[in-house]
Order: structure tokens, then C-alpha cells, then sequence
């Protein structure tokens, strides 16, 4: 049983650090990326991946059944969100003729 | 607890993470890219206050998160519908 406990603690501490790697790198892509569409595209999966993989180890680590339920509402809830407000910033950028960047 | 608190340290990581995100408000030549950082403090900061809740033992703090995820996607969609929904202005 300790080892099991062991086992899943070490394991949802990797999950956190990858995840936390994933929002360093969206952050890099906000910073770097050349137009409006690279620059949602780079920050919305690379920060919905990352905080999937933080939920999925605080999940691991989690007491209760409840809790990790709720962890896993929160992150569904963030995921509509964030898909539904980059798309909406996107198809707002094209009506207002803002031009994707074309090959140099 | 594990040997170092883990958690609390990638938090910090994560704040250093929004402080450079602030950036591309100063560059961002239109509106939008402004308004991403707004999308990066909303993934960003439940994570945080998910890490922190965890590391303190204060489940309160989920519901603080669930609430910042909602805060951020109400502002997306207000500035979608308030700011760009009116007819296209000359860039400044």
C-alpha cells in the first residue's frame, strides 16, 4: 500500500513538472510567434496541454474520489472556455481584415 | 509532503511565466494580441492557485479557480462582442 502510494506520488509529481515545461513553452510561442492566429494557436494548446498534464497529477496525488472529479470538471470547464474564446478573438481578426501572414 | 515542497516551487515558476507573458501587451501591435494575455492569465493562474491549493491544503482555492477560468473567458467573449463588435476604427 505505501508503495502504491509511493508509486502514484512520483508519478503526479512528473506530470506537474512536464506540465509546467508545456506553459513555459507557451509563453515562448506567445512571445516569438509572428501573427494574431500563430500566437492563439501557440498559447491556447500549449497551455490547455499543460494544465491537463498539472490536473492529471494533482489527480494522482488526490484523497478522494470527489476531489479529482472536481479537478477534472475544472479542467473540462477551462478547455470549452478557451476553445470557445480564442475561436471567437480569431473569426473577430479576420472580419476586421487583419491578414494571416503569408510565406516571406 | 515530498522532500522539497514541489509544489510551491513550480507555482513560482508559473508567476515568472504570466510576468514575461506581459510583454507582448507593450508589443502587440493590435488590440487582440493584448487581449491574449488575458487567455494566458486565465489557463495560467488555475494552475497556480490548483498548485497552491494543493501545496497548503486549502481546497478553497479550486473554487477561487474555477472562478478566474470563468472571469477569463467573460472578458474574451465582452471583448469580442464590446470593442471589436462596433464598425472598424482607424489603427493608432
Amino acid at each position: 500500500m505505501t508503495s502504491l502510494m509511493s508509486l502514484s506520488h512520483w508519478l503526479g509529481a512528473t506530470f506537474i513538472l512536464s506540465g509546467v515545461l508545456f506553459f513555459v513553452v507557451g509563453t515562448i510561442g506567445l512571445l516569438r510567434f509572428p501573427d494574431i492566429y500563430s500566437r492563439l494557436h501557440a498559447l491556447t494548446k500549449a497551455d490547455n496541454l499543460g494544465l491537463g498534464l498539472v490536473i492529471a497529477g494533482l489527480v494522482l496525488q488526490a484523497e478522494t474520489l470527489t476531489g479529482a472529479l472536481k479537478l477534472i470538471l475544472i479542467w473540462l470547464l477551462v478547455i470549452a472556455s478557451s476553445a470557445t474564446t480564442s475561436f471567437l478573438i480569431a473569426r473577430a481578426a479576420l472580419n476586421r481584415g487583419i491578414q494571416p501572414r503569408s510565406k516571406p | 509532503m515530498a522532500l522539497f515542497d514541489l509544489e510551491l516551487v513550480l507555482s513560482e515558476i508559473l508567476i515568472v511565466t504570466i510576468m514575461v507573458g506581459l510583454i507582448r501587451i507593450v508589443r502587440g501591435p493590435t488590440a487582440a494580441d493584448r487581449m491574449l494575455t488575458a487567455q494566458l492569465f486565465g489557463t495560467t493562474s488555475v494552475a497556480i492557485l490548483l498548485l497552491l491549493g494543493e501545496a497548503t491544503d486549502t481546497p478553497a482555492l479550486q473554487d477561487v479557480a474555477l472562478v478566474f477560468a470563468l472571469l477569463a473567458a467573460i472578458a474574451g467573449i465582452a471583448f469580442v462582442q464590446r470593442i471589436w463588435g462596433i464598425e472598424p476604427e482607424t489603427h493608432d
